[in-house]
């Protein structure tokens, strides 16, 4: 029994195969159509309609309003309306009930919202379930207690609100983005007008129900479906006094140039490429889990995403080695099987994105390894993928790829780990990993870069404040600090 | 009837105002009410002859409807580690409305519940304080919507023992629960208002942060019941204390009720203890109590000599007091007034460097 | 390897404090994260049978007797009386005075004999006594052998005489004639922290174990997942650097087939499928077996069992 077997590994599949584990569709009640939801009803669109898709069969899920300039109109007047008359004369401690049923409701129909998500945007039901909707819940929990307390928040005695809020947001977390916008916007008294993503709007549908079921008055939040177009239509209205926006930072760059010179308050939550620093005394299997969830969590789907691995010459060969026999574990497949870890890729355009970088990689003479793993024959899929070899001047270094693709860079000292790491137009995240409480917080303390994870990775809480430095954008979402974008201060 | 017999040998006591809406019936002259000092067996007797009492007179009413139903009465007991124990003692005393009418006996706390709540909240208060405070707004937040749930019960308790129009004491319920809820936001928020960065001259990263002190003993104003109960215990225990409260002589009916809200709120049991009974008899016992860390004397009287023994009483472990203030508005808001006497402040520093 | 033992407390110090260093936050993370997968349907009546498979059924009271031990083995060889297809647990763990009993119960069964041996629970005694303790279990005829690690020695960093006891029992083991297994039992919850469950993992497979087993059973808290995590990632690297696989055995703890399917998963995406075998990985467990029965029938008749459908011993 205690021979010495060879090494050679079988595959992983085997004695132990896991079988289907579905989570069953049945528990959400897909519409074949949807309007728009304005002044608390869903309202036939001017503008026509488009296709909400499931990136995982390419299977239609329903048809949704393309919200026009009238639409928006329309939208903005109803917030503006619901601010005068009701929003903005109703005290902070009654908002603050209003916020707390939107929290309560949210976790009933936890399930319900955790399917339709992961059917909509196509990341795995075991994150939508576990992270995406449970941490939507807490940030309304959280910003429901500060409607009442805002003379506390250190931003003066009695802040008040700055009116009608246009918020846009991307489809990589759906219901999470519309929580970071909206529970603090109508924490400090703004009404809203949201535009989800084209790819993904079926959540925040659901979540114009859950405001019916809570009696939020209406108007103070409106649904706007639509493509680039609408929201471009929401930043520029007039009526419109603050402007949110999570996305790209092309994108945000150009909303930044709309605004310039009107009165409106904007804030922008940009792209990232992100640093995970690994040091040779790190804790290595954790920093291994670590550099896995950074890039590969939500299919790397993800602002903050840690997609440059930065890890020091000594430990190289054998943090590269570890990472690909966890990668040999990863599972990619259905969204809605519980045992999947890599979904699919949110549409036909991300994932042509993703291919011509990966090209890229390959031509400019970076190694790509990817996982082995069989994709689906339907759906948007992409295995898994490291580069290792790269450098500083790679196309795949520099540019955010947005997808479960990890380019391997090395360093020899702290010093030249913060040289690299701050190499970037970008700010948004990094990571450092060392055994060290003294080099971490050096290392934080020069990272140019919002929030630096030690020892973990893209960890979230409504509490933490989350933003970015430089082309990352500016503003802060979450704790005490996200209240100030919402606020005449 | 044996049982009538007996009745008419104890003092005579008028019957209890039944539950629901049945007019009471009142046979016998109302009496003053006097704090018990039987033994268990007096006492359980007392409590037959006053349940025999109200069958008697459920049944020989004779303006009540053909088809009058007696109640089941609650007995009011103590809420220690999360159960609903009489007192150690075995003592009661009779809870009266304003208009004399017998509304309940409540059980006399004594030094050994005291002793025993003490014990219960020390073995709760580190598993509460480990709690996210997330978890803890949201239990919090729980109480509010049971609460909420039975504003009708505790309208009526109120009006009864206090005294005061049904109107005002709904309005009295909903400045409670309204408070829980304001407390509840309060969980998540505290360590950002109350704690620093701090930028000292040296490469030392610096921060400071609150922490609960521990197990708190409250003393409850006697009124306003409900709301006064709940301004004393949500802002010592949301920051993660244990609690002892006291609640005083009628104040005792719906104080017991907040315990079954509480149980009902998947709070641990023995983060909030509540005794009921006479404070001057209790107070002392957990004043210098050296297991306790703090004290709020809301409900003694300001001036009072009871007030500053008390105080040097608790001075023996240097615990933290909240004095009374005369005149005290329940109503206004408290702010941070009474969460930050429960909290300590901790700073850490650490060295920056590689 | 064998020449790290020639090393004394500050050498072996330097090593085993030089292994990458353990963040309990992650570790947690990482075992919580393997504790979410869904086994169903097939996978579940596979891995339902492999856990049977690897059972040590085990009783280790002060008022163990004949008759209980030879009740325990009836139910080891058939847990489920009447149906042939429910397989055979790994072993029967005994005290090393019920040995003897033991292995005439068994006889032609195939179950082995495993004996806890070295002053168990505590550990506390002479070499001399823990060598004659093992020595008599090997001679009555065991075909494992539970040692405890001195963790008063560990604690105090002496780790030389830890891997000299280590060595000494495997000797006794192998004496006369007689190859009995070792595992190594490091007394997970006394150790306290992780990096020390991973410091005496390694300690211990240098020092010649051929298993290493996380608990005693009479000690809170037994087996977490967490722990064994460490010890499947221990045994793994330790495989890739030396060439020689050691076995893993969770005890203590594990009362519900649900938690075992979830240390089934942990050893799949961890060490990997060569530790998926009574060979190599063990249940230390009594009640555990009863759920892992009642599982199998509610798989293969669609109904909730209960507790008269099974034996009691």
């Amino acid at each position: 029994m205690a021979n010495a077997k060879s090494t050679a590994k079988t595959a992983v599949s085997g004695i132990f195969e896991y079988a289907p584990a579905p989570e069953s569709r049945s528990v959400v009640d897909l519409k074949a159509s949807y309007g728009l939801f304005i002044g608390g009803e869903f309202v036939e669109g001017s503008g026509g309609a488009f296709k909400s898709v499931n990136p995982a069969t390419e299977e239609v899920l329903a048809e949704v309003a393309m919200a026009d300039k009238s639409d928006v109109d329309r939208a903005v007047a109803a917030a503006r309306k619901a601010y005068d008359e009701v929003w903005s004369k109703m005290p902070g401690a009654e908002r603050a009930k209003y916020i707390f049923r939107i929290a309560r409701i949210i976790q009933e129909r936890a399930r319900e919202l955790a399917v339709l998500e992961s059917l909509d945007n196509g990341k795995p039901i075991r994150e939508s379930r576990d992270v995406d909707v449970p941490l939507a819940a807490a940030h309304f929990f959280y910003y429901a207690g500060w409607a009442d307390k805002l003379g506390y928040a250190n931003l003066g005695p009695d802040p008040r609100p700055l009116g009608v809020a246009g918020q846009v947001i991307p489809w990589n977390f759906p219901l999470l983005m519309l929580a970071w916008k909206v529970a603090p916007a109508l924490a400090c008294g703004n009404t809203v007008v949201l535009k989800p993503a084209e790819t993904t709007p079926l959540t925040a549908l659901l979540f114009a129900e859950i405001c019916q079921q809570a009696d939020l008055p209406p108007g103070v939040v409106n649904i706007l479906t639509g493509a680039g177009a609408t929201g471009a239509a929401v930043v520029a209205h007039a009526g419109v006094d603050k402007v949110a926006f999570t996305g790209s930072t092309e994108v945000g760059r150009m909303i930044a140039k709309q605004v310039a010179g009107t009165s409106k308050k904007v804030t922008l939550e940009l792209g990232g490429k992100a640093a995970n620093l690994v040091f040779e005394d790190a804790p290595l299997e954790q920093a291994v889990e670590g550099i896995v969830d950074g890039i590969f969590f939500n299919q790397g789907h993800v602002c903050c995403a840690g997609s440059r691995l930065l890890v020091q010459e000594s430990v190289a060969e054998e943090v590269v080695d570890r990472l690909r026999e966890r990668m040999k574990t990863l599972r990619v497949g259905d969204p809605l099987d519980k045992n999947t870890d890599i979904g699919a890729i949110n549409s036909a355009e991300q994932l042509a994105r993703i291919q011509t970088l990966t090209e890229a990689g390959e031509a400019e003479g970076a190694t790509r390894w990817s996982a082995p793993c069989e994709l689906p024959e339907r759906g948007f899929f992409f295995a898994p993928t490291i580069f290792t070899g790269v450098s500083q001047a790679h196309r795949i270094a520099r540019e955010e790829i947005f997808g479960p693709v990890l380019s391997v860079l090395t360093f020899r000292t702290p010093a030249e780990a913060v040289e690299k790491a701050n190499n970037t137009a970008y700010g948004l995240s990094a990571g450092v990993w060392t055994d060290k409480g003294s080099r971490i917080l050096w290392m934080a303390q020069r990272m140019r870069a919002g929030v630096v994870w030690a020892n973990t990775f893209n960890r979230f809480d409504p509490t933490s404040p989350f933003g970015g430095y430089k082309e990352s954008g500016y503003g802060r979402e979450g704790g005490r600090h996200g209240l100030e974008a919402y606020l005449d201060v | 009837m044996s049982e009538t017999k007996k009745k008419a040998e104890k003092a005579a006591k008028p019957a209890k105002a039944a539950k629901d809406a049945a007019a009471p019936a009142e046979q016998t002259a109302p009496e003053a009410v006097a704090t018990q000092e039987a033994a268990v067996q007096e006492a359980a007797t007392q409590e037959a002859a006053v349940q025999e009492a109200a069958v008697q007179e459920a049944v020989a009413e004779p303006a009540a409807p053909a088809a009058a139903r007696s109640s089941v009465r609650k007995t009011y007991k103590l809420y220690i580690g999360g159960a609903f124990p009489r007192s150690e003692s075995g003592r009661s005393y009779a809870v009266a409305a304003s208009t004399g009418e017998f509304i309940a006996n409540a059980a006399q706390a004594s030094r050994k519940d005291a002793r025993d709540a003490v014990r219960a909240a020390r073995s709760a208060q580190s598993g509460w304080a480990k709690a996210t405070a997330y978890n803890r707004g949201q239990i919090l937040y729980r109480i509010a919507e049971m609460l909420e749930e039975r504003r009708d019960q505790f309208a009526r308790q109120i009006a009864d023992v206090e005294g005061i129009e049904l109107g005002a004491a709904y309005a009295q319920v909903d400045a409670a629960v309204d408070r829980w809820v304001w407390y509840a936001g309060w969980s998540d928020k505290l360590a950002q208002v109350l704690g620093a960065a701090n930028p000292v001259a040296g490469p030392y990263w610096n921060i400071s942060s609150p922490e609960p002190t521990g197990v708190v003993a409250l003393l409850a104003p006697a009124a306003p019941t409900l709301l006064g109960l709940t301004s004393v215990i949500a802002p010592a225990i949301v920051g993660g204390n244990a609690v002892v409260a006291v609640a005083p002589g009628a104040a005792a009916v719906p104080a017991v009720t907040l315990g079954e809200v509480m149980a009902t709120s998947d709070l641990p049991g023995g983060v909030v203890n509540i005794l009921t009974g006479d404070t001057a008899e209790l107070a002392p016992w957990l004043a210098s109590h050296l297991d306790v860390n703090a004290l709020d004397l809301a409900g003694v009287p300001t001036g009072t000599p009871l007030a500053r023994d008390l105080e040097i009483a608790a001075a023996e472990n240097l615990k933290r007091v909240v004095r009374p203030a005369a005149g005290y508005d329940w109503s206004a808001d408290p702010g941070l007034s009474r969460i930050k006497p429960f909290l300590e402040t901790k700073t850490v520093w650490h060295p920056i460097g590689i | 390897m064998t020449a790290q033992l020639a090393l004394d407390d500050a050498g072996l110090r330097r090593l085993l404090h030089g292994l990458p260093p353990v963040d309990q936050v992650g570790a947690d993370a990482r075992a919580a994260r393997l504790g979410t997968r869904s086994i169903k349907t097939t996978a579940k009546a596979a891995a339902l049978d492999l856990a049977v498979r690897m059972v040590d059924l085990t009783t280790l009271e002060g008022a163990d007797t004949p008759g209980k031990v030879r009740a325990l083995c009836a139910k080891g060889v058939h847990p489920e009386p009447g149906l042939p297809d429910c397989p055979s647990v790994a072993a029967i763990c005994v005290y090393g005075d019920m040995v003897g009993t033991a292995k005439a119960a068994l006889a032609g069964s195939g179950v082995k004999v495993a004996a806890v041996a070295t002053a168990f629970p505590s550990g506390r005694a002479p070499l001399a006594v823990k060598l004659a303790d093992t020595a008599a279990a090997v001679e009555a005829g065991a075909d494992e052998i539970d040692m405890v690690i001195d963790r008063g020695a560990f604690l105090a960093g002496r780790y030389a005489a830890v891997a000299e006891e280590i060595a000494a029992v495997k000797a006794a083991c192998s004496s006369g004639g007689h190859d009995a297994h070792l595992k190594v039992i490091l007394e997970t919850g006394e150790l306290a922290t992780y990096d020390n469950v991973k410091r005496a993992s390694w300690l211990a497979m240098l020092a010649g174990a051929d298993f290493i087993k996380t608990s005693t059973g009479k000690v809170s808290p037994a087996a977490t997942l967490p722990v064994t995590l460490l010890m499947l990632e221990a045994v793994r690297d330790f495989r890739a650097q030396t060439g020689r696989q050691v076995g893993v055995k969770p005890a203590g703890g594990i009362r519900t087939a649900k938690d075992a399917i979830k240390y089934l998963v942990t050893v799949n995406e961890t060490a990997g499928p060569d530790w998926l075998d009574p060979d190599w990985f063990r249940f230390g467990a009594s009640s555990l077996l009863n759920d892992l029965l009642l599982q199998r029938r509610k798989l293969a008749t669609g109904v909730y069992s209960g507790p008269d459908y099974v034996t009691v011993d």
